[in-house]
């Protein structure tokens, strides 16, 4: 049918969305619900992008330069799981923004931002060079700096300073990294850098630059000593910007790229999986503990998303295929479950106007898509059998066995426990119990909405069956993971 | 040496953004710092009593290569400087935003955020 060659693909992914941004920069003003529908189709065409990218690779060459002297983008299997994620997670967002933006003035340059935003996310995930890893991050972070403070209220303005000023900091730390492995290999391409480093093996320098990577990275995607802005920033957006940064952008800002450098760049080493694994179990425990006592709903997803985090970090950090498998499978499944808790969260205050737990209370007859597919969303997360986040639990908890961390796998176990109870107590004090007298003629949630969640609870179903296909073998995740495994890749 | 006075910036402006209380204050440390971290990616690139890296008709390649300055990393200097342009807009709009919530720059004050 098509043949198209991925080659010429690969930039379209960066492109299209840039383009459209600018484009829809230019409606804001006259016509934003065109320019909310123009974004619909743009995520759909790189949906279908993602699709067709699947099981194919390729190396693109900027501008036709080769290798040593220009830029390469790069695509394999573990970028095309990444970018499948962002961008059928984007999609489902952007759909639900069209209602739920309709509140905001300028809404328009909502659109804009997004779309910048994917950009970014598209250009880091498939950037081959060190440099131009760090401007596309820097894309994406200034559009998510910008779309926390969207509503312009008072906590939005002031969690948007504090999560600018962090994340100025962590870049620089990051970009300090890259001069100093600039100035230790002499490239900045990566799969260059890799040969060199493997040639040379890690010495001080190198250990210092890497040491700047996971600080500067560990910064963007939350682990717990650096996680300070966090339970600030994703609360504080607009619902569908909270959906995009806690189910999205921490992972291809942070985890992946944390990925990338320590397996294939760096190469595996002792003492850093070591400190991976203490930072996961760190976030994952301190994120869990702190979400069990929060009363605002979206602030306890996000302490929620820095637990979640830690799960990823940890099956990192084992570095075994089994852990490797559990981690991306778990990131896939976060993607999906976390973004559609917000979505829940976001329409739960759409049609109520609070956030506050203990105003809320039997939305099930209100908001009955909402209330079900939330109820999906949490069972997911928390763990419970048969849904996706159960089997991703379950392979990283077998790892860390099969690793003999026996007291990581039994922290593991708990922090799900833990997850079960707040995340029932949402659905106790939210969806189930009486309905307060305040809120007795609520209208249920408008039709986008609706979809954009089913859309995202399905994903959820489908994926619990991922793990029926086998995920060693054919299915993408394990092509991830053995683009991982096999370490350092060579020029 | 030098490389020592860079990382001695970097600090300072650290420093500044770890202790001021001013939101003003806080985004001007935040650009000593990342001049400090561009100094040292200059450097990097930095060869004593190197040519400016722009060839000559007379000058073959590996002779322009041993004598010229590294001109990568001021080329990345350069984007960074414009991405920090641009970050550095955002701030500034941001503690105009604050001031005009709160009624003030001081940070002890913006506290409406917590747990």
């Amino acid at each position: 049918m098509w043949n198209i060659d991925v080659q010429a693909l690969i930039p379209v992914f960066v492109a299209l969305p840039l383009a459209v941004s600018l484009l829809t920069q230019l409606l804001a003003r006259g016509r934003p619900r065109l320019a909310g529908w123009m974004a619909n189709f743009t995520m759909l065409a790189l949906v279908m992008m993602c699709v067709y990218a699947i099981g194919r690779s390729g190396l693109y060459h900027l501008g036709g330069w080769p290798t040593p002297i220009g830029i390469d983008l790069r695509l394999d299997e573990l970028a095309t799981l990444l970018l499948l994620v962002v961008n059928v997670v984007g999609l489902a967002v952007v759909l639900y923004s069209i209602d739920y933006m309709a509140r905001y003035t300028s809404r328009g340059h909502f659109y804009s931002l997004f779309l910048l935003m994917v950009t970014g996310m598209n250009g880091v995930i498939l950037a081959g060079d060190l440099f131009n890893l760090y401007v596309f991050l820097e894309v994406a972070a200034v559009a998510s700096y910008s779309l926390v403070a969207f509503g312009c209220a008072h906590e939005e303005l002031e969690a948007s300073f504090k999560y600018i000023v962090l994340g100025s900091l962590s870049s620089a730390l990051i970009l300090v990294g890259v001069a100093l492995v600039y100035g230790i290999t002499g490239t900045l391409n990566m799969a260059h850098m890799a040969g060199r480093i493997a040639e040379t093996g890690m010495n001080a320098p190198l250990m210092l630059a890497f040491g700047l990577f996971i600080c500067g990275f560990s910064f963007k995607a939350a682990l717990v000593p650096f996680h300070a802005w966090l339970p600030d920033a994703h609360p504080a957006a607009p619902a569908p910007v909270s959906a995009m940064l806690s189910g999205v952008l921490i992972k291809a800002i942070g985890i992946y790229v944390l990925a990338r450098l320590a397996f294939n760049v760096f190469g595996m080493d002792g003492d850093v999986l070591s400190l991976l694994r203490w930072l996961g179990v760190a976030s994952m425990v301190a994120g869990g503990l702190l979400a069990a006592g929060q009363k605002d709903i979206k602030r306890l997803f996000a302490y929620s998303s820095i637990s979640q985090v830690g799960f990823m970090v940890l099956g990192l950090g084992l570095a075994t295929p089994l852990g490797l498998v559990g981690a991306l499978y778990h990131l896939v499944n976060h993607a999906f479950f976390k973004s559609l808790l917000f979505l829940n969260a976001g329409a739960v205050e759409y049609a109520t106007g609070t956030r506050n737990l203990k105003e809320l209370g039997g939305l099930n007859r209100a908001l009955p898509v909402t209330g079900a597919t939330s109820l999906i969303g949490s069972m997911s997360i928390a763990g419970v059998p048969p849904f996706n986040g159960f089997w991703s639990k379950l392979i990283i908890v077998l790892a860390c066995i099969e690793g003999g961390h026996f007291g990581f796998a039994a922290l593991a176990v708990a922090v799900s426990i833990v997850t079960l109870a707040y995340q029932l107590k949402v659905q106790r004090m939210a969806f189930f119990a009486g309905l307060p007298e305040s809120m007795r003629n609520l209208g249920s949630e408008p039709r986008l909405m609706a979809a954009a969640m089913i859309l995202l609870a399905v994903g959820c179903i489908v994926l619990s069956f991922a793990v029926v296909t086998g995920l060693r073998d054919p299915w993408l995740i394990g092509a991830a993971q053995q683009t991982l495994t096999s370490g350092v890749f060579g020029g | 040496m030098i490389y020592s006075l860079c990382l001695l910036l970097i600090l300072v402006g650290f420093y500044g953004v770890v202790a001021s209380r001013q939101t003003v204050k806080i985004v001007i440390s935040l650009l000593i710092m990342q001049h400090g971290v561009h100094l040292l990616l200059l450097l990097i690139g930095y060869r004593e009593g190197g040519m400016p890296p722009i060839i000559d008709s007379g000058d073959t390649v590996t002779s322009f290569a041993g004598l010229a300055v590294d001109p990568l990393p001021q080329a990345l200097v350069l984007t960074s400087i414009v991405i920090g342009l641009g970050v550095l807009a955002l701030m500034v709009a941001l503690c105009v935003r604050l001031y005009e919530r709160y009624g003030t720059f001081d940070i002890t004050e913006i506290r409406r955020l917590r747990g």
